[in-house]
This record gives structure tokens, C-alpha cells and sequence, in this order.
């Protein structure tokens, strides 16, 4: 297997969760995913990017193996997950690993840090043999920037910078393959983000992982991911290498997530044009027929209601799912 | 200043907590003109939403105390009024829009009977002359369907909406000063960008003035005119916002604008800021910031700085202020 080759895939992966609301007798399903197919090469960072709600939560616990698919396969170097034993969902989970958005949900207060460390040890017996932990955990500490003698420490002792630093820590402990990081740096402080963000390219880099990484912070997004995948109301609307995604977005929903940032210029002129969108999100319970963005679109025509945009290449060297996307750069979708 | 509306001097808050007395705010002041809109930047523990709290004196005590310090608003003092003189400023002179709108409304009554209860209360409305005035205020925010949203509750609203209905709240009884803590953090961008529209158009049709407590630089230089950065409990600087937006004078605020990562580039590594925020119950002797400063020297770590007037209208609590590098 060389580098570029597919590590994770998702194929069509629909996830719908019944609604049966005894109170106020209401029933339906919740389209949390519908239809999402993108796929993480070996060494790459694929940005999942969306608004709450979107779906990309979801996705990533079914990659997980969390949750189940309602239809979709996805596939883990070319074999179906649906398909594996007792044995080689056990391996996944090794190779497979999470750093989620909450340090202070995510880590025991009760267990030192040298525990919550070995921890995937027990589980996990042959990996590292007993006697070689308290040399593994200092090694785990030091690569992710903690100093070693601080094994003996407690969750609450540490910051919130340093707290995400051990999540990380753990999640390499089984030298994982692939990270699946789920909102990592939202909730730090911004000039510990950038600790946690160059943290997290340098592991990358010196251990040759491959990444999923969702947040809905595009500017977080543009210094680590290769390629990015933009979703709406449980679908992708579009999907391509960073810089084409971020600096050129040809969806109109990307455009205006891109436009929404508020940015400033070095002389603090603000910039851009900023799209703001009316309305809401519609519920995901009921998604607008045909292209579920048009209701908040400023472009949408009857077209959009009759007919779904297809996730196409159109001429822009990669797929949107928007009718009146372009390749003639004279005439961009919106701006 | 002309037309001063607000007026905070010295403002000290200390939390007696188990494990010793924290100073939250340490002597904060500053003045706010009439339609002004400050911007107060600040990291989790600056001790930006204590200061708001403090002037709204809406803190719990214990283990919150204010110790110290003056909070003119007009011709009143607010630290020395009665609760029940207090009672009546708040809403009517000083409001304050929090950061999560669905824990600020009460989930039980709709968002009408909310509203309502607010005027026939404090503006002596009668439950007609009140409902006419909630529709008039939701759709002053932007609602759309305001007559049905009357009769929504809480868990009905996005987001977005729910916000609108705190800052119709905030506003109903057209106070002179809005605190907004955080007023866009919970929102997802697409919606942020609206409701930052929303707040910065109502502060230019009052003479409404408003205090915007935030850790987002771009949002606080989008809609304010001056910028005060927070770090430890102190204000580190204070200037006009574009002023400390292109040339800070202090070296946290130029810290925090290289840590902002830029969609426009891609960074080999982001220049953050070295180290981790300053633990509030040990702080370093000196200037809070040195152990992180890369400008800091021998007398930084022994002595606090006092916040020298660095320009004109510009402060800053460092003794370096010209060798800070954007």
C-alpha cells in the first residue's frame, strides 16, 4: 500500500434516526446523513466542514464504529467494515483512534494521567508488555510536548491546552493509523490553538498518519487539511483540495460559510464581501425537496426544487452539488 | 470624552475560593461615550465577563466580592445602590445579552409571555398595549413570522432566533449601556454574521452604547471603536480598535493576532503563543504575562507595570511598548 491510496472510504453511508415522540405523537426519521461518500488517503488530513447539524458528528461516529448505518458501506483499506469479525473490529479500533472536543468530558478526574494512558493497555494486552508502560507513557508525554515527570497528575492540574495534549497522547498510544479528530481545537483559547494545531501537523508528519479532522472553523481548517468536505443538512455539497475549496469556493454554501468569517485586513479594514444568510437551518426531519440549501440560497430557481443537484465536477476540476456552478471564472456562481 | 456614559475606576473582584483568594479583576477602568461601542478581548480567566457581571452586580457573593473601585453610570454610583434601587437600573439603564440564549430564557413561559412580563412590569403596560409592543420588538430584531413566534417556546428556536429574542429583551426598555458577553459565540458563523448585523445596526440607530465582550479580534474590530485587551484581570491595552488591531502595543494582543489562523494563508507552523494562560492563584511576580513574553526582561519579572499612556488616546501595561512586533 503507498501513500494516496484509500484508507477510509464511505460509500452512499445514510444514517437516518427514527423520531417516535410519545408525548406529542410525532414520527418521521431525523436525516442526519444522506448519501455521503468521501474518502481519506493514507497521509493525507481530509477537513470535514459543516455548521451543527450538519451531520459531520455522525459521520465520524460511524466511522467509529459507534453507530450503524441505516444504508452505505464504509470501507477501511479496501474491506467492508460491515464485514468484519469479533477479531478484526477489535484490531480497527486499535487502528482507528478519536480526539474529541471536550478534555474535561473526555478524561476520567479520578485516574492520573500515567493511568488513563495504560489504560488502552489492559484492553489491548499485546501491544506493549507490562513492564515496558511507565517507559511508554513518558515517551507518549514527550512527544506530545507534556513534561514526563508529570505522570502522577490529575486531569484538573492541568490546562486546557495541556488537558487536549493527553487526549492526543492516549490516542496514539496504540500507534494508530488514523486519528479521527472531532472539533479538537474549539474550545481553546486561541493562543493555545495554535500550540494544539502545530502539535497535531507535526504528528502527522513524524508518525504518518492519516487524519479526518471536523470542525466548522474554516480558517482552523486551511493550515491542516489536504482536502476538504463541505456538508449541508447531511449531504456533501462540495468537495475538493483545501485551497481550491477555501479560496475559490464554487458551492454557494461554501461561499458564504468563507464570507461569514469575519476577517479583518492588516489595517483592520474588515474584508470581503460578507453573504449573510436569511432564515435558518430547515429541520433535518424534513429537508427541502430537490436541493436542500435552496431555501436560503440566493440564487435558488424553480430548478432547484424539481431537480437535486448532483455531487458533479462541473468544470471546475471538482465536485458541487449546485446547478449553476461554472468553470468560466468570468462569471463565478455568486460573487 | 463627550457625553461620558459609563464610568469604571479601579474595579478590583476577588473569588475566596478553598483553595485561596483569587483576584479576577484587578483594577479595571475606563470610560464609555455615548453610542460608543468598546470592544473587551480577553481569554477564558481575563476576567472580561467578571467585570460585566461586577457591573451588573449579578455575581454570586460568595465566593465573588467586590473589593474595590467605582461604577458611575450617569449620575449614579452602582457599587454602593440598594438591590432594590439596582432592581430598577438594570434592564432600564445597563442590560446584558449573554453568550447561551437558551439558558438565559425560561424554557416554561413562551417567548411572548416573557416579553410581556418585562413590560407590564417595569414599563406599567397594559397585557394589550404588551403584546403589541413584544411583536413591535421581535420584529425590530429581525424575526421573521414575529406573530407566530410570539407564542413559541424556547426549545422551538434555533439558535439564532433565540438570540434575536434575548437582544429584543436586552433592548425593550431602551437602556443607555448594553453588556453583550460573548453575544455571538454560540452561533454558527453563517448565523453570527447576522447577529453581529443586528447589534451593530441597533447601536447606530440609539444612542445606545455597548460594551462587546469577546475573544474574536476580527469581530471586535468589525464593529467597535476601541478595543481594550484583558489578560489576568487587568486591562493590558487600550486604544482605538484599528490602532491596536495594526500596531499593538503590548505583547499579548500582538501574541493573540498571530495565533488567529488566516484563511487566506497556510502556515508551515502557526506563531502562537508560548505556554499556557497564567493559573489566576499563582500568578508570577512582575507583569502576568512575562513567563510567556518573548520580550521580558529582568525587571519585568519584579515589577508590575503600570499602563503608560503609549500615544495619543493608547495605553498599554508594558515597559516595551515600541519593540512589540505585529
Amino acid at each position: 500500500m503507498s501513500a494516496g491510496d484509500s484508507m477510509l472510504e464511505t460509500r452512499d453511508v445514510v444514517k437516518h434516526f427514527p423520531l417516535n415522540d410519545k408525548v406529542f405523537g410525532s414520527s418521521g426519521v431525523i436525516h442526519a446523513v444522506d448519501g455521503v461518500s468521501i474518502t481519506l488517503r493514507e497521509g493525507e488530513v481530509l477537513g470535514v466542514v459543516g455548521e451543527s447539524g450538519c451531520g459531520k458528528s455522525t459521520l465520524s461516529n460511524m466511522i467509529m464504529l459507534l453507530d450503524e448505518p441505516t444504508s452505505g458501506q464504509i470501507y477501511f483499506r479496501g474491506q467492508d467494515t460491515a464485514t468484519f469479525t469479533k477479531d478484526e473490529r477489535f484490531v480497527y479500533r486499535r487502528q482507528v483512534q478519536m480526539v474529541f472536543q471536550d478534555t474535561f468530558g473526555s478524561l476520567n478526574p479520578r485516574m492520573t494521567i500515567q493511568d488513563v494512558l495504560t489504560e488502552p493497555y489492559t484492553l489491548h494486552r499485546d501491544v506493549v508488555p507490562k513492564e515496558q508502560w511507565d517507559d511508554k507513557v513518558r515517551e507518549l508525554l514527550a512527544l506530545v510536548g507534556l513534561d514526563p515527570t508529570h505522570a502522577n497528575r490529575y486531569p484538573h492540574q492541568f490546562s486546557g491546552g495541556q488537558r487536549q495534549r493527553i487526549c492526543i497522547a492516549r490516542a496514539l498510544a496504540l500507534d494508530p493509523q488514523v486519528l479521527v479528530c472531532d472539533e479538537p481545537v474549539s474550545a481553546l483559547d486561541v493562543s493555545v490553538q495554535a500550540q494544539i494545531i502545530n502539535l497535531l501537523k507535526d504528528l502527522q508528519q513524524r508518525l504518518g498518519l492519516s487524519y479526518i479532522f471536523v470542525a466548522h472553523d474554516l480558517s482552523v481548517v486551511r493550515q491542516i487539511a489536504d482536502r476538504i468536505a463541505v456538508m449541508y443538512l447531511g449531504e456533501v455539497v462540495e468537495y475538493g483540495d483545501e485551497a481550491d475549496v477555501l479560496l475559490h469556493p464554487s458551492h454557494p454554501y461554501t461561499q458564504a460559510l468563507v464570507s461569514a468569517l469575519p476577517t479583518a485586513d492588516a489595517t483592520g479594514a474588515v474584508t470581503g464581501k460578507r453573504i449573510v444568510l436569511s432564515g435558518d437551518l430547515p429541520s433535518p426531519a424534513n429537508p427541502p425537496e430537490g436541493c436542500r440549501f435552496r431555501t436560503r440560497c440566493w440564487m435558488a430557481q424553480p430548478k432547484c426544487e424539481a431537480e437535486k443537484p448532483a455531487l458533479i465536477d462541473r468544470g471546475t476540476g471538482r465536485p458541487a452539488a449546485c446547478h449553476f456552478v461554472t468553470s468560466d471564472p468570468a462569471a463565478p456562481a455568486a460573487f | 470624552m463627550t457625553d461620558q456614559v459609563l464610568a469604571i475606576d479601579d474595579l478590583q473582584v476577588e473569588f475566596r475560593t478553598e483553595e485561596g483568594v483569587v483576584k479576577a479583576v484587578d483594577g479595571v477602568g475606563y470610560a464609555l461615550g455615548k453610542g460608543e461601542v468598546l470592544a473587551v478581548l480577553g481569554e477564558s480567566g481575563s476576567g472580561k465577563t467578571v467585570h460585566a457581571r461586577a457591573i451588573m452586580r449579578i455575581l454570586d457573593s460568595p465566593p465573588a466580592f467586590i473589593t474595590n473601585g467605582t461604577v458611575r453610570l450617569g449620575d449614579i454610583e452602582l457599587l454602593t445602590l440598594d438591590e432594590d434601587d439596582m432592581r430598577e437600573v438594570r434592564g432600564s439603564r445597563v442590560a446584558m445579552l449573554f453568550q447561551d440564549p437558551h439558558t438565559a430564557l425560561d424554557p416554561v413561559f413562551t417567548v411572548g409571555d416573557q416579553l410581556m412580563e418585562l413590560l407590564r412590569e417595569r414599563r406599567k403596560m397594559s397585557r394589550g398595549q404588551a403584546r403589541e409592543e413584544s411583536l413591535a420588538l421581535l420584529q425590530r430584531v429581525g424575526i421573521p413570522d414575529a406573530r407566530d413566534r410570539l407564542d413559541a417556546f424556547p426549545h422551538q428556536l434555533s439558535g439564532g432566533i433565540a438570540q434575536r429574542v434575548m437582544v429584543a429583551m436586552a433592548v425593550a426598555l431602551e437602556p443607555e449601556v448594553l453588556l453583550a458577553d460573548e453575544p455571538t459565540s454560540s452561533l454558527d458563523v453563517t448565523v453570527q454574521a447576522q447577529v453581529l448585523e443586528l447589534l451593530g445596526s441597533l447601536v447606530a440607530e440609539t444612542e445606545m452604547s455597548m460594551v462587546l465582550i469577546t475573544h474574536n479580534l476580527a469581530v471586535a474590530v468589525g464593529l467597535a471603536q476601541r478595543i481594550a485587551v484583558m489578560y489576568a484581570g487587568r486591562i493590558v491595552e487600550l486604544g482605538p480598535a484599528r490602532d491596536v488591531y495594526t500596531t499593538p502595543k503590548h505583547p499579548y494582543t500582538a501574541g493573540l493576532l498571530r495565533s488567529i489562523p488566516d484563511i487566506q494563508v497556510r502556515e508551515e507552523r502557526l506563531p502562537g503563543i508560548a505556554g499556557s494562560p497564567p493559573n489566576l492563584l499563582k500568578l508570577p511576580t512582575g507583569c502576568a504575562f512575562s513567563p510567556r513574553c518573548p520580550l521580558a526582561d529582568d525587571r519585568c519579572r519584579t515589577e508590575v507595570p503600570a499602563f503608560f499612556a503609549v500615544g495619543p488616546d493608547r495605553w498599554s501595561a508594558c515597559f516595551h511598548p515600541d519593540e512589540v512586533q505585529r
